[in-house]
């Protein structure tokens, strides 16, 4: 490999793991904004309420996140929402990891004790307050390792979104064999780029954790 | 173009979900056997196994499959070897399994007290008998529900390898797309397979996980 090329494929492994980044950034951000209003729904007391979240959640947990990408991008024109592939792509990304995190969050919020919610009422605080000053962040601390660990599954599932052609790590790498016939070492190399940014965002996101959430956690 | 009824698009993806539960089965058997090797390196006295086994659960759980799939894919030809892509799925899916279910099967041989390695060893067992008939059953009723949780995750994942070109559902779903235009009523019967597939697994493994929570709790 010439020199030009080594700077070649460095910036395509760049461009493409920034943008795998950006994606299950937003998603990550999104998802759980989303999820915390899904699992708080679902909490609500109001019947239709969850049932629609716990519909959405087993449609989504019992069909694989490849189907739903295809059922974005190439279902959805049939009803006139024509998508562009990397909104296509985050579309189902947040829709997949809402529906894993909703359950994370509910079992969190279950594990936060009864008293906590007699006590914050004690308090005189309004539901809405009490259930996030009080109630959501203990429950955000118990579940914290499994959120994480969803958010790097769901890295590491973005991958197929190269199949709609949004440029992240994959598909830069499918360019790359195409144009060197390199497949094996293109794919080797990415494949360790994918271990390295799954360490690494773990890492990163339990460092917060412990910095922003609580010390304990690992 | 064709004309396709319904009828005719459900016959075809319903005989193309034979070769999605086939995988499924063949990935689910091969990733047990290697899963139950590479559970027992994990929790080996020698070093040397242990931190192989870590490698190995570490490099399939943290690389996408879909690359795990290409370096088969392409990795095989370059020692010489012709390779189907049937192969390349029952071979990628049985290491991805494995790792998982090793994994899974450890947390359950861990969570059997200690007393009960000592005790056996008392009785003169060696290992491989404490382990078969002292550990194991006991590590089972820890570890179905799990199992039976990640039976789902492969049977989901199996649509990864329509992208290598096996002709499982997705894959012939994508080909009765291109003749029929009709994504949305297609990926959606499609959804609507793995879902029937998929949701009683889920719903076995809840009522799993309740009667483990009602053994431990004795």
């Amino acid at each position: 490999m010439t020199s030009e090329m080594f700077w070649e494929a460095l910036a395509a492994i760049g461009r493409g793991a920034s943008t795998t980044l950006m994606l299950i950034g937003i998603t990550a951000i999104v998802g759980l904004f989303l999820s915390i209003i899904a699992a708080a729904a679902k909490r609500s007391g109001i019947r239709v309420l969850r049932a629609a979240v716990i519909a959405y959640v087993e449609l989504i947990r019992n069909t694989p996140f490849l189907v739903q990408l295809f059922f974005v991008f190439f279902g959805l024109p049939a009803l006139g929402l024509r998508l562009d592939p990397i909104t296509a792509a985050l579309l189902a990304m947040i829709l997949n990891m809402t529906a894993y995190t909703t359950e994370v969050i509910g079992a969190g919020l279950d594990a936060v004790p009864d008293g906590q919610h007699d006590a914050a009422r004690a308090l005189g605080l309004r539901p809405y307050v009490a259930f996030l000053k009080i109630i959501l962040p203990q429950a955000l601390v118990v579940i914290y390792p499994a959120l994480v660990s969803q958010i790097i599954i769901m890295m590491l599932e973005s991958a197929v979104v190269s199949q709609i052609a949004v440029r992240e790590l994959t598909h830069e790498a499918e360019l790359w064999q195409a144009r060197t016939f390199r497949a094996f070492e293109t794919y080797f190399v990415i494949a360790m780029v994918y271990l390295v940014m799954s360490i690494a965002l773990r890492r990163a996101l339990v460092f917060l954790g412990k910095r922003y959430l609580a010390a304990g956690i690992t | 173009m064709i004309e396709f009824s319904n009828w005719d698009i459900l016959r075809n993806l319903l005989f193309a979900t034979r070769w999605t539960i086939a995988l499924s089965l063949v990935a689910f058997i091969g990733g047990g056997v290697v899963g139950l090797i590479i559970m027992s390196m994990r929790i080996s006295r020698r070093k040397v196994l242990r931190n192989f086994a870590a490698a190995y659960i570490g490099l399939f759980q943290g690389t996408p499959l879909l690359l795990q799939l290409f370096l088969i894919f392409f990795g095989f030809p370059m020692l010489g070897f012709r390779i189907e892509a049937w192969t390349v799925a029952a071979l990628g899916l049985t290491f991805y399994a494995s790792a998982f279910l090793g994994e899974i099967w450890r947390g359950g041989v861990e969570a059997v007290d200690k007393g009960q390695w000592d005790g056996s060893a008392a009785l003169g067992l060696r290992w491989m008998l404490q382990m078969r008939l002292i550990i194991l059953p006991q590590a089972f009723a820890y570890v179905r529900a799990p199992t039976v949780g990640f039976l789902v995750q492969l049977i989901k994942a199996t649509a990864v390898t329509s992208i290598i070109g096996f002709e499982e559902l997705v894959r012939v779903s994508g080909v009765i797309n291109n003749a029929t235009f009709e994504p949305f009523k297609v990926y959606g019967i499609v959804a609507m397979i793995f879902f029937c597939i998929c949701f009683p697994l889920t719903w076995y493994a809840r009522v799993l996980e309740r009667r483990s929570e009602a053994f431990r709790s004795h």
